[in-house]
């Protein structure tokens, strides 16, 4: 009869770590095609900058990336040259650093200010602090680019990825998967790729 | 039909050995070999009974690096036919020479090392693992019968214990 009683624990435990079995694996955040969420960040500047804020934009090349990760580094260039192109054609360059300094201190808000500086970005460069952004929209790499279109009132995702097919090396790149897809938004025509993946850094949690 | 058959074995022999050309020199004796993403492809389907592990690292990734003493640990602690670990390095193809080799040599790494050097990454990424971001570190672990990937930091405690999970099957 003792046993009957530990039965409903032992399905309880059972259910509990199969469910977090099964959530393991997916990783969470968007799929493209989902709605966004808007976010009050602070950038490098000290204001607090929000999506909503660009009542001008069309839609937003979001790019989750930091000042350690050296692919990330890699791309500044790149990002600088996406924000020059896409800016005055209605699609700005948003930069976040999803990391957390505690555990990669050069990742501090006060080495953003240094880094932004030193490399004149032309875009936002916010701070993901306590990393509430990341998660949402499912960031799992710096550099790690989304873009998104503004329609009516929502944000839609339009594409996941990295930013070409060479992260590593810029001088090999074949296929530069974040013009194309703003190419094709900017001219009203389907984005052939819409997701990709990019060798990367994890994001230090 | 042998005729062909043997023509078709040499075609084979000669691109295979015109793809393994390209290899970095570690000292007289060790060199490190450079592949592209269809010379790796094989390794990560052997048909052997061994457990494959295959870890995917760079020089510049900090975890990966906290990582591999791990890896060299499962590689000395099994018997070879048990248990294979290939390191394969995605360092920058310009910072081989300046940045992986002396690496390699200063950590006497005795596992495997490869050097993929593939640009497309989008192409081959999903390859090793549809699950797979590209972010560092990764790692592969396979037999015959199961397979796993991890895109995540290993512990000493568990990526052993993640072994001991295939050693039943």
């Amino acid at each position: 009869m003792k046993y009957l009683k530990i039965i409903p624990l032992v399905l309880v435990i059972g259910l509990i770590s199969a469910f977090s079995y099964i959530n393991m694996p997916t990783s969470d955040g968007y799929k493209v095609g989902d709605i966004a969420t808007d976010f009050s960040l602070k950038n490098v500047d000290d204001t607090m900058i929000s999506l909503a804020d660009y009542l001008e934009a069309k839609g937003f090349i979001l790019i989750f990336t930091c000042n350690t990760c050296p692919v990330s580094v890699r791309n500044e260039d790149r990002i600088l040259a996406l924000d020059k192109k896409y800016k005055p054609l209605g699609f700005p360059v948003i930069a976040i650093n999803p990391n957390n300094p505690d555990v990669q201190p050069g990742d501090s808000f006060k080495l953003m200010k240094v880094r932004a500086k030193e490399k004149d970005f032309t875009f936002p460069y916010l701070f993901d602090e306590g990393q509430k952004i990341f998660p949402q929209y499912g960031a799992s790499a710096t550099p790690h680019a989304f873009i998104l279109q503004k329609e009516k009132k929502d944000l839609i995702v339009k594409y996941i990825g990295g930013i070409d097919n060479s992260s590593r090396n810029p001088e090999t790149v074949t296929i530069k998967y974040v013009e194309n897809a703003v190419d094709a938004l900017l001219d009203g025509k389907p984005i052939e790729v819409t997701f990709t993946r990019a060798i990367g850094c994890s994001i230090k949690i | 039909m042998k005729r062909l058959v043997f023509l078709l074995l040499v075609v084979f022999i000669y691109s295979c050995n015109k793809d393994k050309e390209k290899s970095l020199q570690l000292n007289e004796n060790e060199s490190v070999e450079v592949y592209n993403f269809k010379q790796l492809e094989p390794l990560l389907h052997a048909d052997d009974n061994a457990i494959h592990v295959v870890n995917f690292w760079a020089t510049w990734c900090a975890p990966c690096i906290k990582e591999l003493p791990y890896f060299q640990e499962l590689h000395d602690t099994y018997d070879k036919n048990n248990l294979k670990v290939i390191l394969v390095s995605l360092d920058f193809t310009d910072k081989f020479e300046s940045q992986l080799i002396p690496f390699i040599k200063k950590t006497t790494l005795t596992p495997q090392v490869i050097l993929l050097d593939d640009p497309d990454e989008n192409n081959w990424i999903p390859k090793v693992d549809k699950s797979w971001s590209g972010a560092l570190p990764a790692t592969l672990i396979y037999t015959k019968n199961k397979r796993a990937f991890y895109e995540q930091f290993f512990t000493k405690e568990s990526l052993f214990k993640e072994i001991e999970k295939f050693k039943k099957i």
